[in-house]
């Protein structure tokens, strides 16, 4: 792919970011003031908002975001140490192979909990 | 600004690869009165003390570009940087960072020239016919020539890039000089080449290299700002992934100029000779 593209996804990722970051900050942080959930790190909190389809969807899209931003600008920072083209291709497949397996990974326990009908506390 | 000294010393790096094991630093006393620029004192010490010191000049007035020298700690123009606005009494003068030194204060410029090559600087037409035989001058308003006017003012002196962290990690980096005449040219209304440009301009070397460090705007001796053309760059890339941006068409040739009279006193223009 051109590293344009890469570029503009890297962009798009942030953008995302921020705006996904900042709706868990507010519910993390802001629980006070919004009053959406009284204890939010508390147990019944966690497994409410996960069992609710617009969080379960906003985790997926948050953790492919994060993964994406974070591992191109990581590669961006290593590909600058001037390396060989064969050891760019390396760190490429690398970090395409180790980030899908943890995007489907985290997806994957985002829709099981989702779909959990009854969690013990 | 500060009063000059009498006397300055010099100290000026030496190396020639080859016949040197590494660079040394060589001091010269130089009288230094009212005036003196750093080239001036170079080529005192050439002419009286050491002709063996070699580096790069010519128009003597900031225009070439041939004499940028890291002087004092900074990517300067020699010819433009007197000794007095320097302040104190020593002058400490190097070649440019971030390239090979062919010797002493000459630094190795091709990869620069290969650079601003690659980013083909020259307007680029659908239509080569009118560029090979061109029968008028494309029309240009003076709000178009401001878009990209400041970023024609690059004497290619280089020492943006020696002002570049980014270009100091990764010699492949296109660099601010090449990415800024880039956008020159993609920003000139005449300009059709943005499709040819992007191969090198949008690569893995290219316009997302830059951190926006802004160093190469900073030392720059002709006000011009390639920090910001990148920046302009980068959001005219993601413009166009986005389809927010209109295909380029060059403007057209401009008609020409009728029922004008020529202001009195003014001599007749040349006949063109080619």
């Amino acid at each position: 792919m051109r590293e344009s593209t890469l570029w503009f996804w890297h962009i798009i990722a942030g953008a995302v970011i921020l705006v996904l970051l900042g709706l868990h900050m507010a519910i993390m942080h802001l629980d006070e003031i919004l009053g959406l959930y009284m204890d939010p790190t508390g147990w019944e909190s966690v497994i409410a908002r996960s069992q609710q389809g617009f969080f379960m969807v906003t985790y997926i899209l948050l953790l492919g975001a994060a993964l994406y931003h974070g591992l191109y600008g990581f590669r961006t920072i290593l590909f600058e140490l001037n390396l060989r083209k064969g050891t760019q291709k390396l760190i490429t497949w690398l970090f395409l192979i180790g980030g899908l397996f943890l995007f489907v990974y985290g997806t994957y326990v985002a829709i099981a909990v989702y779909q959990m009908k009854e969690v013990a506390s | 600004m500060s009063e000059a000294p009498s006397k300055v010393t010099f100290e000026v790096l030496r190396y020639t690869p080859g016949a040197d094991a590494k660079p040394r630093m060589q001091s010269y006393e130089v009288p230094a009165p009212k005036g003196l620029t750093v080239l001036d004192g170079l080529l005192w010490i050439k002419e009286n003390l050491d002709p063996t010191l070699s580096w790069r000049s010519s128009c003597r007035m900031g225009v070439c570009g041939s004499c940028a020298m890291f002087i004092n700690g900074l990517p300067r123009l020699a010819c433009a940087n007197q000794v007095a606005h320097l302040g104190g009494a020593k002058v400490v003068v190097k070649p440019l960072p971030n390239y090979a030194i062919i010797r002493d204060l000459v630094p190795d410029l091709e990869p620069f020239f290969a650079k601003h090559a690659a980013i083909k600087p020259y307007l680029i037409r659908k239509q080569v016919e009118e560029l090979e035989h061109p029968t008028g001058e494309y029309f240009q308003s003076q709000e178009e020539l401001i878009n990209y006017i400041q970023f024609a003012y690059c004497i290619k002196c280089g020492a943006c890039l020696a002002a570049c962290p980014t270009v100091a990690t990764d010699e492949s980096y296109l660099g601010p000089q090449a990415l800024a005449q880039a956008w020159r040219y993609i920003a000139d209304s005449r300009d059709e080449g943005a499709a040819a440009r992007s191969q090198e301009v949008f690569s893995g070397h290219g316009a997302f290299r830059c951190h926006f460090a802004g160093a190469c705007s900073q030392v720059c001796p002709k006000g011009v700002d390639p920090a910001f053309a990148i920046q302009l760059m980068k959001q005219y890339m993601f413009r166009q992934k986005l389809g927010a941006c209109k295909e380029q068409h060059g403007t057209a040739v401009a008609p020409p100029v009728e029922n004008w009279t020529p202001r009195e006193g003014v001599p007749k223009a040349p006949e063109h000779s080619v």
